[in-house]
C-alpha cells in the first residue's frame, strides 16, 4: 500500500461516497463533502432529508453503510472514541438533566470530559459569564425557559473546548431574538478557531452559514456559499400581484417553463426557467385570462435556491390538473 | 481505559438526582419498613381461631362439654349454630364458616365406646365401637386451614369424664433447632430481605438506565467519552448502598419487633448480601437494555418478582416443589439468596457452607454485567 497523502491540517471533515441505509430506505446517499477549519457549514433540508443521520455518521455514532469519512484526522468507519474528546454535540431537543441545576449540569459535563479540578471551576465560571447564565447558576434546568436551556446546552457542548461543534437544529425551539443572540455566540466561537456544523430547516439560519449543502432524501443537491448559490440560481424569480392568486397558481403550475410557484401573502412567487426568454412577459401572457395582474422580476433568495434545487413542494400533477 | 473520574461523575449525578427525587427516596425507606411490619404480623402458618359452625343433634350436657373442649384448643372458634346438617352445608357454601362440627344424636353411646376417652382399647373386630364420636365437614380448598382442623382428628377426650390424661409416649422425639417456638416471623423476616432487595434493586436499576433514554439524556451521553461500563458502574454503586441500608432496616426492625436474632457473623452477612445485590442489579441492567420505557421496565420487574416470591422458598418450601419448578427456581438469584440468608441469620452458616450458591451468584453478576454492556454498546 502506498502511504496516504499527508492530511491537510485545514481540512476538518472530508467524506467520499458516504452512504447510510436503514433497511430498504437510504437515509444518506453517496455524499462527498469537504469542510475546512473555522467555517460554519450548514446542512439545509426538510425533515427526513438525512441531516441528523449525516451528523451522526460524522460523530461516529452511526457506522456508514458505504463510503468513508475523515473527521479531525480520525478515519470513519473506525474507532470513534478518540473523536469524542475533540467534538461537541448539541442535540435537537434539550438532553441535559432537567432535575439538576445549571452548575451541576456543567460540572457533570466537565467531569465526564476529564477536566482537572481547578480548570473545571474556572471554565464553568467563564461559561456562566459568557453565556449570561450567572443569575440561573443554581436554578434547576427543567424550570428554565427554552432560550436559557439552549444557552446551557451550548455552554455544555463547548465546555471542553472542542475543535469541531455539531449543532442539530439548534434554534428550532426559540424565538427570533434568542436565535440572533445564539448566532452571535457561534461567530465568537468561530473566531476562536472552532469549526461548526449545523443542521437547519430555517432559511434565515442557513443564510448565516459560510457554506451550506442542501440535502433532499439523503442526496446532496447543491453546495456552496449562500450568496453564490443565490447568484447562480438557474431560474428567474417573478413576483405576481393580483386578486385571484389561487387560480393564477393553478394556471402557472400547468406550464412547462414554470419551475414552481408559491403564494406569500398577497403575492405569488414564481420561478421560471432561466432559458425562458423574457420571463415577465411569459408569465403575464399565461395569466391573461386570470384577471388583472402585475408581474415584475425580483432578486432570488435562499428559499428560491432551495425550491429550485429540490424541485420540491410545487408542481404536483394532481393539483395542476384540478 | 476505565476512568475513575467519569465513574465519579455519573455517581455524583445519580446521588444528586436521588436526593431531589423524594418519591424514590421515600420508597427506599418505606418499602422495607411497611412490608416488614405487614408481613411479619400478617403471615402466620400456625393457624388459630378458624371460624366454624355447630350442628348439635344431641343437645345434652355431654355435647355441650364436647363443644367447650374443642373450643378450648383455640384451633377453632364456634361462631354459628345450625339446626340441620343441610343448613350447615349451605353456610359452608356461602363461606359463613370454614367448617362445621356435626354432633350426632347418639353421642353418649358413641362416646362410651370411643378409645378417645381413655378406656381400654376396643377389640379391633368391634365395628360399632370403632365409630368416631362426631363429624367435621370442612371447606378443604385452603390446605392450611384444612390441616389445622385435621389436627383435631385424634384429640383425646379423657377430660370429658374427669379422668387424668393418659401418659402418651411419642413414637419419635422431636428436637426443633433454630426455631424451637415455631414462630413464622423467624422464617419470614430473613426471607423478606431477599424479596425486598429483588423488588427495589431490579426496579431501580432497570428504570435508571431507561430513564436516561426516555428523558433524552442518552443522546447527549453517547456523544461524550463516557463508556458503557463506566455508566453501568456509576449507576450501580448508589443502589448497592441503598440495598445495604434496606437490609439493615429489615434485620434491625426484625430484631426489635419480632425478636429475630442475627446468629451469624455480620461479615458473612455483608458478603452474601452484596453478592445478591450485585446479581439483582446486573439483572436490572439487562432488563434496562431490553425495555424502551419505564413502564416496560416495571412490567419486566414484576415478571421476575413473582417467581422470586413464589418459587424461591420465601412462602412455600423449595423442597416441596416438583423437579422442573425447582430447576426454574434455581435460575433466580432470590432462591439461592433465600437459602443463604436464612443460613446466616438463623443457623450461623459459614461462607464455606454456601460456596455453591455464592459462586453461582458471582457468575450471574459477571454474566449480567457483560450482557448489559454488550447490549448497550449495540444501541449506540
Amino acid at each position: 500500500m502506498s502511504p496516504a497523502p499527508p492530511p491537510d491540517p485545514e481540512v476538518v471533515v472530508s467524506t467520499t461516497g458516504l452512504t447510510r441505509r436503514f433497511g430498504p430506505k437510504t437515509a444518506v446517499d453517496t455524499v462527498d463533502l469537504t469542510i475546512t477549519r473555522g467555517e460554519i457549514f450548514g446542512f439545509l433540508g426538510p425533515n427526513g432529508s438525512g441531516k441528523t443521520t449525516m451528523m451522526r455518521m460524522l460523530t461516529g455514532l452511526l457506522i456508514p453503510s458505504e463510503g468513508r469519512a475523515r473527521v479531525l484526522g480520525v478515519d470513519l468507519p473506525g474507532k470513534p472514541e478518540p473523536l469524542k474528546q475533540k467534538i461537541g454535540y448539541m442535540t435537537q431537543s434539550f438532553s441535559h438533566y432537567r432535575d439538576l441545576t445549571v452548575t451541576e449540569n456543567l460540572d457533570f459535563a466537565a467531569r465526564i470530559y476529564g477536566l482537572p479540578r481547578r480548570r473545571r471551576k474556572a471554565r464553568i465560571e467563564t461559561l456562566l459569564q459568557r453565556y449570561d447564565l450567572e443569575a440561573q447558576a443554581h436554578q434547576i434546568a427543567g424550570s428554565m425557559s427554552g432560550g436559557q436551556r439552549q444557552k446551557l446546552a451550548l455552554a455544555a457542548a463547548v465546555l471542553h473546548e472542542p475543535q469541531l461543534l455539531f449543532l442539530d437544529e439548534p434554534t428550532s425551539a426559540v424565538d427570533p431574538e434568542t436565535r440572533r443572540q445564539f448566532w452571535a455566540r457561534l461567530f465568537d466561537l468561530v473566531d476562536g478557531g472552532t469549526t461548526i456544523i449545523v443542521s437547519t430547516h430555517f432559511m434565515d439560519e442557513a443564510e448565516r452559514c459560510h457554506r451550506i449543502a442542501i440535502l433532499e432524501t439523503g442526496i446532496k443537491r447543491i453546495e456552496g456559499a449562500p450568496p453564490d448559490l443565490m447568484a447562480g440560481l438557474k431560474a428567474n424569480v417573478i413576483e405576481v400581484t393580483g386578486d385571484q392568486l389561487r387560480h393564477a397558481k393553478e394556471v402557472l403550475d400547468a406550464d412547462a417553463a414554470v419551475l414552481s410557484s408559491a403564494q406569500i401573502g398577497a403575492r405569488l412567487r414564481v420561478l421560471v426557467r432561466k432559458d425562458q426568454a423574457d420571463p415577465e412577459t411569459h408569465v403575464a401572457a399565461l395569466l391573461h385570462d386570470a384577471g388583472p395582474v402585475t408581474c415584475h422580476r425580483t432578486r432570488a433568495n435562499l428559499e428560491d435556491v432551495f425550491v429550485a434545487a429540490t424541485g420540491g413542494g410545487a408542481k404536483r400533477p394532481a393539483e395542476a390538473a384540478a | 481505559m476505565i476512568s475513575i473520574g467519569r465513574i465519579g461523575a455519573i455517581l455524583k449525578k445519580e446521588l444528586l438526582q436521588l436526593r431531589r427525587d423524594r418519591m424514590t427516596f421515600g420508597m427506599v425507606i418505606m418499602i422495607p419498613l411497611i412490608q416488614l411490619a405487614l408481613f411479619g404480623y400478617a403471615i402466620n402458618t400456625n393457624i388459630r381461631h378458624i371460624p366454624v359452625g355447630l350442628v348439635d343433634q344431641d343437645q345434652s350436657g355431654l355435647s355441650r362439654m364436647l363443644v367447650q373442649m374443642v373450643g378450648a384448643t383455640q384451633v377453632v372458634e364456634f361462631t354459628q349454630t345450625y339446626a340441620t346438617p343441610q343448613q350447615a352445608q349451605q353456610a359452608l357454601t356461602a363461606a359463613e364458616v370454614r367448617a362445621v362440627l356435626i354432633i350426632p344424636p347418639d353421642l353418649p353411646a358413641r362416646l362410651v365406646r370411643s378409645p378417645a376417652i381413655g378406656a381400654a382399647p376396643p377389640p379391633a373386630t368391634d365395628m360399632v365401637s370403632a365409630r368416631p364420636v362426631a363429624q367435621w365437614i370442612v371447606d378443604g380448598s385452603d390446605t392450611m386451614i384444612a390441616a389445622g382442623i385435621k389436627s383435631l382428628r385424634s384429640m383425646p377426650l379423657t377430660e370429658l369424664f374427669r379422668q387424668p390424661p393418659n401418659r402418651v409416649v411419642p413414637t419419635f422425639e422431636m428436637a426443633l433447632f433454630y426455631n424451637p417456638e415455631q414462630r413464622s416471623a423467624v422464617n419470614i423476616v430473613p426471607g423478606l430481605v431477599g424479596i425486598i432487595l429483588t423488588m427495589t434493586m431490579i426496579m431501580f436499576t432497570s428504570a435508571a438506565i431507561v430513564r436516561e433514554s426516555e428523558r433524552g439524556n442518552m443522546e447527549m451521553l453517547i456523544n461524550t467519552p463516557v463508556r458503557p461500563i463506566e455508566l453501568m458502574i456509576g449507576k450501580i454503586i448508589p443502589y448497592m448502598v441503598i440495598g445495604l441500608v434496606q437490609v439493615a432496616i429489615i434485620l434491625g426492625l426484625g430484631y426489635l419487633l419480632f425478636n429475630v436474632p442475627v446468629n451469624g457473623s455480620l461479615w458473612v452477612l455483608l458478603v452474601v448480601t452484596l453478592l445478591f445485590i450485585g446479581a439483582s442489579l446486573s439483572l436490572g441492567l439487562v432488563l434496562s437494555t431490553i425495555a424502551t420505557n419505564q413502564l416496560q421496565a416495571m412490567q419486566m420487574t414484576v415478571f421476575i418478582l413473582l417467581p422470586s416470591i413464589l418459587l424461591s422458598g420465601f412462602m412455600f418450601p423449595f423442597d416441596g416443589m416438583p423437579g422442573p419448578a425447582q430447576a426454574i427456581a434455581q435460575l433466580l438469584p432470590a432462591t439461592h439468596f433465600m437459602q443463604m440468608i436464612r443460613g446466616v441469620v438463623l443457623r450461623d452458616a459459614a461462607l464455606m457452607d454456601m460456596a455453591g450458591g455464592m459462586l453461582w451468584m458471582a457468575g450471574f453478576t459477571v454474566f449480567g454485567l457483560l450482557v448489559a454492556t454488550l447490549r448497550f454498546r449495540k444501541r449506540l
